[in-house]
């Protein structure tokens, strides 16, 4: 399709302009002009149905699939780096040796069905920011930094500051998230990922990933993070600090899924109340946990 | 494979289908313009003014004051009709109601002109619940209903309060079914075209009944029927919401005349969501009275259904609260019985039967029953069943209704030895002590099936269906065609006609078409509903090919020079009894047409029968069982195992029967674990696409285990019973029962289905608050 083309008959969202970029400062050209008027269009699993929906109504849509220069993995010492565009599919065995890999595969399992991992992307699912998605818990989780690219430049986001409330982030309208970078998991630190949704390949109504070191029996370097319970994905600092240093048995993570429940902000939807999402969040993470010292 | 009845035979419909092949409404819009429906956003108000952007083709209620509104009619004086008029006139009353529509070239554009109608709405007080509709002082949604009952229907035997009185136990519990749409693949919509010539306009739509469909196109527009056709293609699934009136349809079908053109609707599935029929959305109160030995006695039922903000064409809302009052005794032994049961109107999306119809609710309300009165004696659920399911044949109900040859008792013992109950037990005592909470629960139940006038007479319809209608012709080459007023649309029924005809007539099913879903080609009839196309029109085939066997055997009698009644007709060969000799049915046929002059005297020339089907009705029965797994921190059901043990009689397909069985009692499943339409407080619909009403995919059903039993009764001429229905009617309260037993450790009542995560771990969570 030429830049500019667009099919009346094939479409069901509001009418709409359609630029495909053939690199990334083009892409970057295009949301610089049209700011806000603009979308990127990278996997579409997210952003067409809206458009369908007729809830998102870009004027302009800003085709950023041609660009195979964000289509890329690299490990650069401790820092594992994931271009925008990586399929979610990529991630079902491990892209990486260790734990990283592994927590990654876990989780890559859960995103949707087939079809949406083969065109979803990373870079799309962590701009999109659904609070239940599993790339920005891990994202969180992994203590991630985003690179943008625009007109002016870029910047370096870390996860903590990126994700803001439902479906927005610290991303300004002329920024493309280009790479994601997550700090690899030590190899001795054990992953969990536990989730629960209504249904096989829905967004879960909660979920929590873990990660910790317990080389003497001793838990260390715990992290907590959950998604779907809030209007954003969360640490669970308290829970996180409770577990340091303690003997890892069912007790001690048992007290520590009791903090993270209680210290969180969870929020009701119709498929499941505040408190309901504070029962799951308890249940999860006492099995994350579980999971990450039973592997 | 003689005889063909009973053969596995695959479906002849499935090539087409499975190859891209199968032509739906959207398939069929060739250069037909658009509709696009502006709907309602408001639950109830007053509609202050339309307004299009210029340059739009929108037409409004205003347009349409000649058309009739719709209104359905039962000749009760329990019954109060309520009008719909095909597009919004004044007053809105759910959100989703059409309030215009607009015609543009494509769908798109279309929907681009639908978003520059504005419409103007003075939002009036609404009521979304049935109960709070019954409130004093609650908005009557209709003006004239004061009260917003609709239908108000009673029974009572003698002796009621007196057998309460004198009852060893009372078991009392509140249920509360929440509201579905039945979700058909393809959603609603059609294609109206008008012929300038013929001055006909054709009606190509997807629904359940197209002659009826015909009828109440031409008394709302005003025009002779024999202007409209009505052609039905593929139908992409419809469960009963197709066969209601879409309001649409009949102003498709206006546009249509008016503009001299071809129009075409097609539903997305938000609008079918949100606008299409629901269904179930009920709340009942049920008391049982039992002797000491658990012995029912008596039920005393309140049935409280919303009927949503119009009633249904042509059943009228009155089939749910009726259809409740009438069949819920189901399969048990009693004889005193008291009901109230209401239909009322509220400002939501109205409500048409779905597979099952109030069956799936009312079996769930007698088998949670069952099983509460189960834990209060202490018996197992199988005993207590076994102690007061029907055995004696025919049996008549305390509501008059008379069952034909069953086998309820053997369908239960049938089930318990399939599962094998007694290690279930003690799997499930041994998990409890790891922390895991397994159920096993059962569902008995009967299904009125394949019913003819004189059961919808009894509900005082002015539009009165039941019989069916099969206009057979052999062809000078042999082959058959067979004309139906049922519109089968994935039951399977070309295969299972073809093979009931082929019998009879001594031809390959492959050699015998079925032609249906054109009121052109096709005799008046019911079109396909209630579990009833191969009972009714399977005995009018089974009666009209009778007669044609008849004639052929007359002919080849005389051919051969014996007596018609000693010729045997079979595999393509007429032949005389107890020798060789014998003719083709083909050459037969070819004589028929065109050798007349060797017909007996007084033989028409040519091969043409024709027969009507109005049965009584028939019971089939059914035993489910359903293995779960509740996981009592998340609130997660698994179903591990589904064991149905059927009986619908004569088999004519067992392979259809057995997909029959799997899609219902997904549908079941769906209900009591996973689909729910919700509403907010004003009326706004939260649940208009699948990320939020969730059907089951294949992930959440198990591999289904089906075993038959056949009792043949006198009930209907070709033995086979109904069964369409069944798997949706009980599976839910197998499912709910076994989640209950899962979780009968922690005390807890289930009272409402779907029994979705969040509700079950509430249940839970609230009962650890008790100590114990
Ligand atoms: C049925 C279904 C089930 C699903 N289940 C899950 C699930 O369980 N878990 C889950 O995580 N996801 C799920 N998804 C969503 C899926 O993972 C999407 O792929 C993902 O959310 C968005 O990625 P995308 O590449 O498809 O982005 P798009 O849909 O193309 O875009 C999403 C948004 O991000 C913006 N965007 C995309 N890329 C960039 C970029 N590089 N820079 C700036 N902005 C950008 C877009 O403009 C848009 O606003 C599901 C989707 C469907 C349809």
């Amino acid at each position: 399709m030429a830049p500019g083309y667009y099919t009346p008959a094939l479409m069901k969202p509001a009418p709409f302009d359609y630029h495909q970029a053939r690199s990334v400062s083009e892409a970057v050209a295009h949301l610089g002009e049209y700011g806000y008027e603009a979308k990127v269009l990278a996997g579409g699993q997210s952003l067409v149905p809206a458009m369908n929906f007729r809830l998102a109504r870009p004027a302009v849509l800003v085709d950023i699939n041609p660009l195979d220069e964000l289509d890329y993995l690299d490990e650069d010492g401790d820092t594992l780096r994931i271009g925008a565009m990586v399929r979610h599919v990529t991630f079902e065995q491990p892209v990486t040796k260790g734990p990283t890999g592994r927590l990654l595969a876990m989780a890559a399992h859960h995103v949707g069905h087939l079809p949406i991992r083969i065109r979803g992307t990373f870079g799309g699912s962590l701009a999109h920011a659904d609070p239940a998605a599993e790339w920005c818990v891990i994202a969180l989780l992994l203590d991630a930094e985003l690179s943008t690219r625009s007109l002016s430049g870029g910047r370096d986001i870390p996860a903590a500051g990126f994700f803001q409330t439902v479906f927005t982030t610290a991303l300004e309208p002329e920024e493309l998230l280009v790479e994601a970078r997550l700090p690899k998991l030590s190899q001795h630190t054990r992953v969990g990922f536990q989730q629960f949704s209504r249904r096989a390949g829905d967004f879960a109504l909660t979920m929590a990933a873990v990660a910790l070191e317990s080389d003497d029996g001793r838990v260390g370097n715990a992290r907590i993070a959950l998604g779907g319970v809030s209007d954003r994905p969360l640490r669970a600092p308290e829970a996180e600090q409770a577990l340091e240093g303690q003997v890892a048995t069912e007790e001690s993570f048992r007290a520590a899924a009791e903090i993270a429940a209680l210290e969180i902000d969870a929020i009701g939807d119709i498929h499941g109340s505040a408190d309901y999402r504070r029962d799951l969040v308890r249940a999860l993470t006492r099995r994350a946990l579980e999971q990450a010292i039973a592997a | 494979m003689i005889p063909w009845i009973g053969q596995p035979l695959p479906r002849f419909e499935d090539p087409p289908l499975l190859t891209g092949e199968g032509r739906f409404v959207a398939d069929l819009t060739g250069d037909a313009s658009f509709l696009r429906f502006v709907r309602s956003p408001v639950a109830h108000g007053r509609i202050v003014s339309i307004e299009a952007h210029e340059g739009i083709t929108a037409f409004t209620g205003a347009d349409l004051r000649e058309v009739r509104p719709i209104r359905p009619l039962l000749h009760r004086p329990d019954f109060h009709p309520i009008e719909q008029p095909v597009l919004a006139s004044g007053k809105v009353r759910f959100v989703g109601e059409a309030v215009a529509v607009v015609v543009a070239g494509t769908p798109e554009e279309a929907e681009d002109a639908a978003e520059q109608v504005f419409v103007d709405i003075e939002p009036e007080d609404r009521v979304i619940s049935a109960p709070d509709a019954l409130r004093p002082g609650a908005p009557a949604v209709h003006d004239h209903l004061e009260g917003n009952v609709v239908v108000d229907a009673r029974f009572e035997t003698e002796r009621v309060d007196e057998v309460f009185a004198g009852a060893a136990a009372v078991v009392e519990f509140d249920l509360r079914s929440r509201r579905q749409n039945a979700l058909p693949l393809e959603a609603r919509g059609s294609v109206a075209s008008y012929d300038p010539r013929s001055g006909r306009t054709t009606l190509t739509a997807s629904v359940q009944s197209p002659h009826v469909v015909r009828t109440v196109l031409a008394d709302l527009l005003g025009m002779p029927e024999s202007d409209l056709r009505v052609v039905v293609p593929d139908v992409g699934g419809a469960f009963g919401q197709k066969f209601c009136l879409a309001p649409e349809d009949v102003v498709t079908a206006w546009v249509a005349r008016r503009l001299r053109t071809t129009v075409s609707w097609v539903e997305d599935r938000r609008e079918n969501l949100m606008s299409s029929f629901h269904s179930r959305d009920h709340h009942y109160r049920v008391r049982g009275a039992f002797d000491a030995d658990a012995r029912l006695l008596a039920v005393d039922a309140d049935l409280l259904c919303n009927i949503g903000a119009y009633s249904c064409y042509p059943v009228t809302c009155g089939v749910e609260p009726l259809m409740a009052l009438a069949e819920f005794p189901g399969p048990y032994d009693f004889g005193a019985y008291r009901v109230r049961s209401r239909g009322v109107t509220t400002n939501t999306c109205p409500m048409a039967p779905y597979r099952g119809v109030s069956r799936p609710v009312i079996t769930l309300a007698m088998e949670r029953l069952m099983d509460l009165a189960a834990v209060r004696f202490g018996i197992e659920p199988a005993e207590i069943r076994r102690r007061n399911l029907v055995s004696e044949f025919p049996y008549t109900s305390a509501t008059g209704l008379v069952y034909d040859e069953g086998s309820y008792v053997e369908s239960l013992d049938r089930a318990v030895e399939v599962i094998g109950l007694e290690d279930f037990r003690e799997r499930q005592l041994s998990a409890r002590s790891e922390g895991r909470y397994l159920g096993v629960g059962f569902s008995v139940f009967s299904e009125r099936t394949g019913y003819g006038t004189s059961a919808f007479a009894a509900r005082s319809m002015d539009v009165t269906p039941g019989y069916e209608t099969v206009d057979l012709a052999m062809d000078p080459s042999g082959n058959v065609e067979a004309r139906l007023g049922a519109s089968p649309h994935g039951q399977g029924l070309e295969t299972t006609l073809a093979q009931l005809i082929g019998d009879e007539l001594g031809v390959a099913p492959a050699r015998v078409r079925i032609v249906h879903g054109d009121t052109d080609r096709t005799p008046y009839g019911w079109g396909t509903f209630a579990s009833r196309s191969l009972v009714i029109a399977g005995g009018a085939a089974r009666l009209a090919s009778g007669r044609l066997a008849a004639k052929l055997a007359g002919i080849a009698a005389a051919e051969l020079e014996a007596a018609p009644e000693d010729i045997v007709i079979r595999a393509g060969r007429a032949t005389v009894a107890g020798t060789d000799a014998g003719i083709e049915v083909a050459e037969l046929a070819r004589l028929a047409y065109h050798s007349s002059h060797r017909l007996a005297a007084g033989m028409d020339p040519g091969l043409t029968a024709t027969a009507t089907y109005d049965p009584d009705g028939t019971f089939s029965n059914a035993c489910h069982a359903a293995m779960v797994e509740v996981d009592p921190e998340t609130g997660g059901v698994r179903v591990d195992r589904f064991v149905v043990v059927e009986d619908a009689g004569r088999l004519i397909n067992p392979m259809i029967v057995d997909g029959q069985l799997h899609g219902g009692v997904t549908q079941g499943i769906a209900g009591a674990l996973y689909e729910e339409i919700r509403y907010d407080e004003e009326g706004n619909i939260l649940t208009t696409s699948l990320m939020d009403f969730l059907p089951p995919t294949l992930a959440e059903v198990p591999t289904f285990e089906v075993h038959h039993l056949e009792t043949i009764s006198e009930a209907t001429i070709t033995g086979a019973k109904g069964l369409g229905e069944g798997g949706t009617i009980g599976a839910p309260a197998a499912v709910i029962n076994a989640v209950a037993d899962a979780l009968r450790p922690f005390g807890v009542e289930i009272t409402e289905m779907p029994a979705t995560p969040s509700r079950l771990r509430r249940l839970v969570s609230e009962s650890e608050r008790i100590p114990a």
